[in-house]
């Protein structure tokens, strides 16, 4: 594979979010608003693109029965910059992402990048597979909270675009929303592939 | 590819400890940056919120805040004089568990204006407390002119309209506005000479 496969892999063909399936929870949790996906995105593809790139540099100095342990040691401590840098200089985002910054630690993604792609790859491509995969779920999951904020509450990013009194589709913004939400994307992804045979 | 390392119990333990050690070292570095704009963005908010809640101050309520019973009370002086007094109260019967609220008192104690701080409610519902149709309706409230009655959504038999779809956030925003004016007016509220008329509103200022 060349190294742009690497990058677009995650984009499309594996995307983690409609292809992979992993990492629903924070998919299904925070996608109640398109902003919301752009944050926890952002976040994730920062952890995603640091930890691949430190456990691809150090998967020989890593011995195969403490992998797990040590890659968590090396996911936590990057959510916990994240965490961090975030409460200190951008307090806004911070104030509707707080709580699920800590969760990226447990985001099947990340630990799922380092087993099946980090720790066999060269630095290189695992930092590609962690911006492509980063991406991917960005995308995925502002798409779910657009498509979940324009039905639920009448808004997109915040600017609403019917009064406040209108009746929205609530259902939308509540958990069976995003199920409903995330089944139908799932659907149209996997029509569209088999069209274009991707 | 050079060769792995093999998981023997040295090699387990020294591996793992080193990169516990590296990342423990990361971690302090980043804490002592982001220690001292965390505090500030959070002092920031303090006084934001104070400021939204109070009518016009001129000193610093953050500096001589006091904490009763987990709640926070600053107070607003304009010139020497006490315009207002802000209470941060919490709920703990909040759809999602606990939220944080800043609520303003007028010296007289009815209600100068509301603002949530910390919240994890349902967002698109019980997040519309924030809007003004909600909270709104406190304001220029006086608890004391319910003749002992809390301030209740009207499904409880209280005045206050309840947000749609939210009555657990509607009533865990009262429950917290209850809370902050029964400890303001407790322990503020002999400092306050308008608090014996409190029947009276706006009487002081």
């Amino acid at each position: 594979m060349s190294n742009l496969k690497f990058f677009t892999n995650g984009l499309l063909k594996e995307n983690p979010t409609f292809v992979l399936v992993l990492g629903t929870c924070p998919t299904l949790a925070v996608t109640t608003a398109a902003i919301n996906g752009i944050g926890m995105g952002a976040a994730t593809t920062f952890v995603l693109v640091f930890s691949n790139l430190l456990i691809a540099a150090l998967k020989n100095y890593i011995p195969d029965k403490v992998r797990i342990a040590a890659f968590i040691v090396i996911i936590a401590t990057f959510v916990t910059i994240v965490d961090l840098v975030m409460k200190a200089f951008t307090p806004d985002l911070y104030k509707t992402l707080g709580i699920f910054i800590p969760l990226i630690v447990v985001n099947c993604i990340i630990l799922g990048r380092a087993e099946a792609f980090a720790q066999k790859n060269a630095v290189l491509p695992a930092v590609l597979d962690g911006i492509g995969m980063g991406i991917g779920f960005t995308l995925a999951i502002t798409i779910m909270g657009a498509i979940r904020e324009i039905l639920g509450n009448g808004s997109i990013f915040d600017f609403r675009f019917v009064s406040q009194d209108t009746k929205t589709i609530l259902m939308f913004i509540l958990p069976p929303g995003a199920f409903l939400t995330y089944g139908y994307l799932i659907a149209i992804m996997n029509s569209l592939k088999r069209k274009y045979n991707l | 590819m050079a060769k792995k390392l093999d998981s023997t119990l040295v090699n387990m333990i020294l591996s793992l400890l080193l990169i516990s050690t590296v990342m423990a070292a990361a971690l302090g570095f980043v804490y002592g940056v982001t220690k001292g704009p965390i505090e500030k963005a959070d002092k920031q908010k303090e006084i934001q919120a104070v400021r939204e809640v109070l009518p016009a101050f001129d000193n610093d309520p953050t500096m001589d805040s006091k904490t009763i019973e987990g709640l926070v009370f600053y107070e607003g002086k304009k010139s020497g004089q006490t315009v207002g007094c802000a209470v941060k109260t919490f709920t703990d019967k909040g759809f999602s568990g606990r939220f944080d609220l800043m609520v303003g008192f007028k010296p007289d104690g009815s209600i100068n204006q509301i603002v949530v701080l910390e919240q994890k409610e349902t967002p698109g519902l019980g997040t519309k407390m924030k809007e003004p149709k909600f909270k709104n309706q406190f304001n220029a409230l006086n608890i004391a002119n319910l003749s002992g009655k809390l301030v209740k959504v009207k499904k409880d038999g209280g005045s206050i309209d309840a947000i749609t779809a939210a009555t657990f956030s509607s009533r865990a925003f009262c429950d917290g506005v209850q809370k902050a004016y029964e400890l303001y007016m407790k322990n503020f509220g002999a400092t306050c000479p308008a608090d014996t008329t409190s029947t009276t509103k706006g009487g002081s200022k």
